[in-house]
C-alpha cells in the first residue's frame, strides 16, 4: 500500500510540474492577447489618425502575431523569414521586443483620461488567469460537488429515520388512505359526475336558479358573500346586536314565565280581555289600512275556530269538567263554571254563516278523529302504522270487547274513558307523525351522502372513543404509574440500544444451525435438555450462591464479599441474577387455627384435647431435634475435613499395634482454612444450602446480556411481569404492543416525500411555539 | 341461630353482554404473586417451543419455467401478481393467490436479464441478452391477438440490469455503461461511465427517487444522481457485489450482496466503511431484497439457501431451504410484508412465509393478543439459555452445515494467526483492522 501511494505521489508530482509549465506558457500567451486586445481598441479609436501612426501600430500588431506563431508552433522556428514576415507583408523590425502599452498610447493624443487610467490599471495588474484544470481533475471536482449535494439532500431524512427507529409502534402502510371517498360531497371527488336523469337535471336547474347550495354543508352564495364581506368591525357590531337581542329574548322569556305562573284567574281574564280588545282594535285598523292583511287575519281566525270545533276543549270533557259535573248537582258555583265554559265554547265555535247540517257535522266531528283530514303520506302508504290510527281502532275495539266481557255497568264512566283514550290517541298520533317525519328526514339525508356520513360517524365515534380512552388513561395513569415506572425504564433502555451505533443485538446472534430437524414438542424438549452442555462455554463454575429463598435471608455481610477472589466479582454472578429477584414475600397467611373468642373455655378444653391427640399420634417423632440433626449434618459436610498425611514407619518404627507419635501426627496433619460463615449461622430454624443446583443452572443466564449495564438492571427487567395475571388490562395492552403492525393485504409503499414535509411542519410548529413562548 | 352462607353478588362476576371482556376479580398486589417470574418463564419457554413446532415457512412452489429463473419482478399495484423471467427468454406472469401461471410470453432470445414493472402497474419492461429493451402490456392479449411488445429498443450492447423510476417515465439500464432512458425516446437521455466496462445491476432509490446505484465488475459500487452528468462516488471492495437494494424506509441506506459470502449495508454518505457486515451464507450471495417495512431483508445465495437478516444484525434470523431447491438466483419480499418469493436454478419459484411460524389468515382479537403477549415474553426472556437455544435452532442441509463449520474454523485460524503475529511483532506495527474496514479497498471520489 505504501509503495503504491508513493508511486502515485511521484506520478502526481510529475503531472503537476507539467501543468505548471503549461501554465507559464499560457500566461505569456494571454498577456499578449490582452495587450493585443487593448491595441485593437486603440486602433479603432485612431482610425482617423494619420498614416504614420497607423503604420506603427500595424507593425506592432504584426510583431505580436509573429511572436504568437512562434510560440504556438515550434516548427516555425526553423525558418527565420516567417518570423520576420508579418501577414501584412511588412517587416517586423523590432520583432523580438515586447510592445509596451506606453508605446501604443504615447502617440495617441486624444485618448480620454478615463480610458488611459483604465489601461494603466490593466497594465499594473500582473495577475494571470489560471489555466483550466485537466479533464480528470475537473470531473473529479464536479463529482465531489454533486456528491455533497446529494448527501445533504439525503440527510434531510435523518430526523424521520430516527423517529421511526425510536417509535414504540409503527403501523404500515405509513400513509393510510381512508377506504371510501374522503370528506366533502361525492360530486367533488367524482369529476365526471353530471346530472343525467331529467329529474336530476330539473332539480339542479331549480337549485342553481335559486342560488341554493347544491351540496350539503355548503353555504348559499349570498351567505358566502356575506361571510366574505363582513369585516372585523362589522362582525363586532353584529355580535353586539346579537348579544342585545339574546338578552332581550331571555328577559321576555323570564317575564312570560313569571306571568304564566300567576294563578289568579281574574288576572288572566282581564289580561285576555285586554288582549282581545287590542286585537279587535288592530283588526279594525287593519281593515282600513291593509285589507288584504285583514282578510288573512280573518282567515286565520276562521281556522282557529275550526280547530276549536275539532278539539275537545271547552266541551266539559276534561278532568276538571268531570269533577265539576259531579259537583254540579250540589254546588251552584260549579254549575256556573260549567255553564261558562260551554259559553266559551259556543263563542269560540260560532260561525257567522250557519250551515244547514251543522248538528250532523258536529256529531260526526265528535266521532271522527282528527287524523281523517290529514293528507296521506305517499311514501309509507303501504304501512298501516303510518296511516293514522286504523290499527289503533282495532285495539280500541278489542278493548271494548274485553270491557263488554267484563260487563261493567258504569256506562257513563265508560264513555268518559273512551274520551280519555281519544286524547291519548291524539298524543300518540303526534308522536307517530313526528317519528315519521324524522325517518323521512333521515332517509333523505342518507340518500344524499350515505357513505360519507357513515364514515364520518365512524370516525367521530372512533375519535370519541379514543378521546374517552385517553381520558380514562389519564385517570388511570396515576394508578398504573407505579407499575409502568419499571417498565418504562427498560423501554427507554431498549430504545437507547436501537439508537446506539452498536448493532450487536441479541436477535442478531448466530443461529444454532444443526442437522437436527425439529418436528414435535418432544424434539424441542430434547433440544432444551441438551442445551446446557451445548451452550455452556468453558466458563469457570459460578461461585456457590444462595438458593432462591424468602426474605428471611439477611444480606450477605460485606466482609464476605471482599474476601472472595476478584475474578469472581467481575463475572456476573449467575445465580444472583435470578435468585435475588425473588422478592420479599409477606404473605398474609390465614390463621390456620382460630382462637375461640366466645366460648373460650370450651374451646380451650377442646384445644387441649386436640393437642393431646396430636401428641399421642406423633409420639415417636421429634421433629425439632431431627431438624437440628439435619442441620448439624449439613454444617459438618460443609466443613473442610482435616487431611492427615502422616505415614507410619517413616522416622520411627512401624508395624501392627504401633501408632505414629503425637508430634509427628501434629506435624503432618493439615488443617484447611475454615469455610466462610454459613448464612444460617444465626437462624436456628432454617437451613440454607449454598450449593449449586444443577437442575436450575441450566435455566439461568451466564453473563450479562448486551443492552444492560449492570445486573441490577437486568434483574428488574426480568422481574417486571407482563401478563394480565399481574397487570391491569390497560397496562398489558400497552406493554404487549408489537413494534411493527401491518395491515393485511395492504401494499406498503416506500417512504414518500410527504413524510418529510410532515416532519418539517411538526418541527416548524415546534420552533414557532418555542419562539412564541420565548417572546412571552 | 346465625347461619353463615356463602353469598355472592352476580354483578361482580357476570358480564352485562357477551361482548364485554370477562370480569376477573383479581388482586394485583405483587406480594400475593411470588412466582410471577417463574410462571412467565414457563410461558415463554412454551411459546418458544410452539413457535418452533409451528414453523412451517414453505407455502408453495410455482413450476412452469423450462429453464432456471433468472429474474423476478413484483407488481406495483397488485399483491397477487408476480412476473418471472427465465434463462431461455421466457417471461411468465403468475397469480399467487391461485398459484398458477396466467400468461407466458417469449420475450427475448437468450436470458431475460432484468425485469421491472412500471410504477402505474399497466406495463412492464424486460431486457435480455439479445440487446433489446422491450415494454409489454400488463394485460393478457385478447383472443387472436399476438403477444407483441408495446415498444422495443435495440441497444448497442447487452443489457444486464434494469430499474424504473418510481414516479417519472424514466428508467435505467446497465450493461457496458449505466443509461438513463426516457420512455418516449429510443436513445438514452444520459449515460454514465467511469472507467468500468460492465455493470451487473442498477437500482433506483425508492425514497430519493433521483438517486441510483449500480454494481460494477471492477468490484465497485457506484452512486449516481440522475440529474447530474457525472457519477457521484464509488467504493471498491475486495470482491464483486452482485446486486444492491435500497432500504425503502430509510433513504440513505442500501445493502449489497457480495461474492465473498457476505452482505454489506452502507450509508451512502459514508462509503468508506459499511454500517454492518451480514455474515452467514457459505457461498456467493446473488440477490437481496428489502422488506417493505425496511426492518429486514432477504438474501438469496448460491449455497441453495435463502436467509432473512435484520437490517442492523450481523447474522441471519432465519434460513430457508428445501431439498430440491438449487442455487437461488433471485428473491423478492412481497409488498405486504408477509411473503418471500425465491426463484432458483431448478426452474421453480417458491413462496415462503416471511415469518415462519405466523398463522396465515385473519386472527381473532384474543388470538392476536395472546400472540403479542407470547412475542413479548420471548423477547423478555431471550437471554435465557434454554429459550435462546430453542429459538436459534435451525436445521441445515448437510453440506451447508459442514461448509459453515469449515468456514468458522478457517476464520478462527486466521484470527489466531493474526493475534500471534501481533503478539510477536513490535507493538503498533500490526494494527487491529475491524471486520467492517477489512472489505473496503478504497473510495474513489
Amino acid at each position: 500500500m505504501v509503495k503504491v501511494s508513493e508511486k502515485k505521489k511521484s506520478v502526481k508530482k510529475s503531472s503537476e510540474e507539467e501543468e505548471e509549465e503549461v501554465r507559464y506558457g499560457e500566461e505569456e500567451e494571454e498577456d499578449g492577447e490582452l495587450r493585443g486586445e487593448g491595441d485593437e481598441e486603440e486602433g479603432d479609436e485612431e482610425e482617423e489618425e494619420d498614416e504614420r501612426k497607423r503604420q506603427k501600430l500595424l507593425d506592432a500588431i504584426g510583431s505580436l502575431g509573429g511572436r504568437r506563431k512562434r510560440r504556438k508552433r515550434s516548427q516555425a522556428e526553423r525558418s527565420e523569414a516567417a518570423a520576420l514576415m508579418s501577414e501584412f507583408t511588412v517587416n517586423a523590425e523590432g520583432g523580438g521586443d515586447k510592445v509596451q502599452l506606453s508605446d501604443l498610447i504615447g502617440t495617441a493624443d486624444r485618448v480620454p483620461a478615463k480610458t488611459r487610467k483604465q489601461l494603466e490599471n490593466l497594465q499594473r495588474v500582473r495577475k494571470s488567469i489560471q489555466s483550466p484544470l485537466s479533464r480528470r481533475e475537473s470531473d473529479r471536482i464536479q463529482r465531489d460537488v454533486a456528491f455533497q449535494k446529494a448527501a445533504s439532500e439525503v440527510s434531510r431524512w435523518k430526523e424521520v429515520i430516527r423517529q421511526n427507529q425510536r417509535a414504540e409502534q409503527l403501523v404500515f402502510p405509513l400513509h393510510q388512505d381512508p377506504p371510501g371517498p374522503g370528506p366533502g360531497p361525492v360530486e367533488r371527488l367524482v369529476s365526471g359526475w353530471r346530472a343525467r336523469t331529467p329529474l336530476e337535471e330539473e332539480v339542479f336547474a331549480l337549485l342553481s336558479a335559486n342560488k341554493q347550495p347544491i351540496h350539503d354543508p355548503v353555504l348559499t352564495p349570498r351567505e358566502e358573500a356575506s361571510v366574505r364581506a363582513m369585516s372585523l368591525e362589522e362582525a363586532k357590531v353584529r355580535r353586539a346586536e346579537l348579544q342585545k337581542a339574546r338578552a332581550l329574548q331571555s328577559y321576555y322569556e323570564a317575564r312570560a314565565r313569571r306571568e304564566r305562573k300567576i294563578k289568579s284567574k281574574k288576572y288572566h281574564r282581564v289580561q285576555n280581555k285586554a288582549k282581545r280588545k287590542e286585537f279587535l282594535k288592530k283588526f279594525e285598523e287593519m281593515v282600513e289600512a291593509d285589507p288584504a292583511g285583514a282578510l288573512e287575519e280573518l282567515h286565520r281566525m276562521e281556522v282557529a275556530r275550526m280547530k276549536e270545533r275539532m278539539s275537545l276543549k271547552h266541551q266539559n270533557s276534561g278532568k276538571w269538567a268531570k269533577s265539576k259535573a259531579i259537583m254540579a248537582k250540589y254546588d251552584e258555583g260549579a254549575r256556573r263554571a260549567m255553564q261558562q265554559q260551554l259559553e266559551v265554547n259556543k263563542e269560540l265555535t260560532q260561525k257567522v254563516v250557519t250551515s244547514l247540517n251543522e248538528e250532523e257535522e258536529e256529531e260526526e266531528e265528535e266521532v271522527l278523529p282528527g287524523f281523517v283530514n290529514d293528507a296521506e303520506r305517499g311514501v309509507d302508504s303501504s304501512n298501516p302504522w303510518m296511516r293514522g290510527k286504523l290499527s289503533e281502532e282495532r285495539k280500541e275495539a278489542e278493548e271494548e270487547e274485553e270491557e263488554v266481557m267484563e260487563t261493567v255497568d258504569l256506562t257513563v264512566e265508560e264513555e268518559e274513558e273512551e274520551e280519555e283514550e281519544e286524547v291519548k290517541e291524539t298524543e300518540e298520533e303526534v308522536l307517530l307523525r313526528e317519528f315519521d317525519s324524522r325517518r323521512k328526514l333521515r332517509q333523505a339525508e342518507e340518500e344524499r351522502a350515505a357513505s360519507d356520513r357513515e364514515e364520518e360517524e365512524e370516525e367521530e365515534e372512533e375519535r370519541a372513543a379514543s378521546d374517552r380512552e385517553e381520558e380514562e388513561e389519564e385517570e388511570e395513569k396515576a394508578a398504573s404509574d407505579r407499575e409502568e415506572e419499571e417498565l418504562s425504564e427498560f423501554t427507554t433502555l431498549f430504545r437507547g440500544i436501537s439508537d446506539a451505533e452498536k448493532v450487536a443485538t441479541d436477535s442478531a446472534a448466530p443461529l444454532q444451525e444443526g442437522l437436527i430437524r425439529i418436528r414435535t414438542l418432544e424434539d424441542v424438549d430434547l433440544l432444551s435438555q441438551e442445551a446446557p452442555d451445548d451452550e455452556a462455554p468453558p466458563l469457570p463454575p459460578p461461585p456457590p450462591l444462595p438458593q432462591p429463598s424468602a426474605a428471611v435471608n439477611p444480606p450477605p455481610p460485606a466482609t464476605e464479599k471482599t474476601g472472595k477472589p476478584k475474578k469472581r466479582k467481575r463475572g456476573i454472578e449467575l445465580k444472583q441474577v435470578l435468585t435475588k429477584d425473588t422478592k420479599a414475600i409477606k404473605v398474609p397467611l390465614a390463621p390456620t387455627v382460630e382462637d375461640g373468642e366466645e366460648d373460650g373455655e370450651e374451646d380451650g378444653e377442646e384445644d387441649e384435647e386436640q393437642r393431646g391427640l396430636i401428641r399421642e399420634a406423633f409420639a415417636g417423632d421429634d421433629v425439632v431435634s431431627d431438624f437440628l440433626k439435619d442441620k448439624r449434618k449439613q454444617e459438618d459436610s460443609g466443613k473442610p475435613a482435616v487431611v492427615d498425611l502422616t505415614l507410619p514407619g517413616w522416622g520411627e518404627w512401624g508395624g501392627t499395634g504401633l501408632k505414629p507419635s503425637r508430634g509427628k501426627r501434629r506435624r503432618f496433619r493439615v488443617k484447611a482454612a475454615p469455610p466462610p460463615p454459613r448464612k444460617d449461622q444465626h437462624l436456628p430454624s432454617v437451613i440454607i444450602s449454598e450449593k449449586r443446583n444443577s437442575a436450575i443452572s441450566g435455566h439461568q443466564v451466564n453473563s450479562l446480556p448486551f443492552p444492560f449495564a449492570n445486573p441490577a438492571q437486568f434483574e428488574s427487567a426480568v422481574r417486571t411481569p407482563l401478563g394480565r395475571t399481574w397487570n391491569t388490562e390497560r397496562t398489558v395492552k400497552k406493554v404487549v404492543k408489537p413494534r411493527v403492525v401491518t395491515r393485511m393485504g395492504a401494499i406498503i409503499e416506500p417512504m414518500q416525500r410527504e413524510e418529510l414535509m410532515k416532519d418539517r411542519k411538526r418541527a416548524g410548529g415546534k420552533t414557532t411555539l418555542d419562539s412564541l413562548t420565548k417572546k412571552h | 341461630m346465625k347461619v353463615k352462607v356463602l353469598s355472592r353478588n352476580p354483578d361482580d362476576y357476570v358480564r352485562e353482554t357477551k361482548l364485554d371482556i370477562q370480569r376477573v376479580p383479581r388482586n394485583y398486589d405483587p406480594t400475593l404473586h411470588p412466582f410471577e417470574v417463574s410462571r412467565e418463564y414457563t410461558r415463554a419457554l412454551n411459546a418458544t417451543k410452539l413457535d418452533r413446532v409451528f414453523a412451517k415457512p414453505f407455502l408453495a412452489s410455482l413450476d412452469g419455467h423450462r429453464d432456471g429463473v433468472n429474474c423476478m419482478a413484483k407488481h406495483t399495484t397488485s399483491l397477487s401478481t408476480l412476473l418471472s423471467g427465465s434463462c431461455d427468454g421466457e417471461v411468465r406472469v403468475w397469480n399467487l393467490s391461485k398459484r398458477e401461471c396466467g400468461r407466458t410470453l417469449q420475450a427475448h432470445e437468450g436470458f431475460v436479464r432484468g425485469m421491472v414493472v412500471r410504477f402505474c402497474g399497466t406495463s412492464f419492461f424486460t431486457v435480455g441478452d439479445d440487446k433489446t429493451i422491450k415494454q409489454w402490456k400488463m394485460e393478457t392479449p385478447g383472443y387472436g391477438e399476438e403477444e407483441e411488445p408495446l415498444n422495443t429498443i435495440l441497444g448497442k450492447t447487452v443489457f444486464t440490469g434494469l430499474d424504473h423510476h418510481r414516479k417519472d417515465a424514466v428508467f435505467a439500464t446497465c450493461g457496458q455503461q449505466v443509461d438513463i432512458w426516457d420512455e418516449q425516446r429510443s436513445s438514452p437521455i444520459r449515460s454514465f461511465t467511469w472507467g468500468v466496462d460492465s455493470f451487473s445491476s442498477v437500482s433506483f432509490n425508492p425514497v430519493e427517487t433521483e438517486l441510483l446505484a449500480s454494481c460494477a465488475s471492477d468490484r465497485s459500487i457506484v452512486l449516481y444522481d440522475m440529474r447530474e452528468s457525472a457519477p457521484l462516488k464509488k467504493v471498491i471492495m475486495t470482491m464483486r457485489s452482485n446486486t444492491l437494494c435500497w432500504n425503502p424506509m430509510e433513504a440513505y441506506y442500501f445493502t449489497s450482496s457480495n461474492e465473498d459470502y457476505n452482505l454489506y449495508t452502507y450509508d451512502m454518505r459514508y462509503l468508506d466503511r459499511p454500517i454492518t457486515v451480514h455474515m452467514d451464507h457459505v457461498s456467493a450471495v446473488l440477490d437481496v431484497d428489502y422488506s417493505p417495512t425496511g426492518k429486514e431483508f432477504v438474501s438469496a445465495s448460491f449455497d441453495k439457501t435463502v436467509r432473512i437478516f435484520p437490517k442492523d444484525g450481523g447474522h441471519s434470523r432465519e434460513v430457508y431451504h428445501t431439498k430440491r431447491m438449487q442455487h437461488v438466483i433471485c428473491v423478492k419480499w412481497s409488498a405486504d410484508n408477509k411473503y418471500i418469493l425465491s426463484g432458483s436454478d431448478e426452474m421453480n419459484i417458491r413462496l415462503w412465509k416471511a415469518n415462519a411460524s405466523e398463522k396465515l389468515g385473519v386472527l381473532a382479537p384474543r388470538e392476536r393478543e395472546s400472540r403479542n403477549y407470547s412475542q413479548k415474553l420471548k423477547e423478555k426472556f431471550q437471554h435465557h439459555p434454554q429459550i435462546r437455544r430453542i429459538t436459534h435452532h435451525r436445521h441445515l442441509p448437510k453440506n451447508v452445515y459442514h461448509q459453515s463449520k469449515e468456514l468458522r474454523i478457517m476464520k478462527e485460524a486466521r484470527r489466531r494467526k493474526e493475534r500471534n503475529v501481533r503478539k510477536h511483532s513490535k507493538p503498533g506495527t500490526v494494527p487491529v483492522v475491524s471486520e467492517k474496514a477489512k472489505h473496503v479497498v478504497t473510495v474513489v471520489k
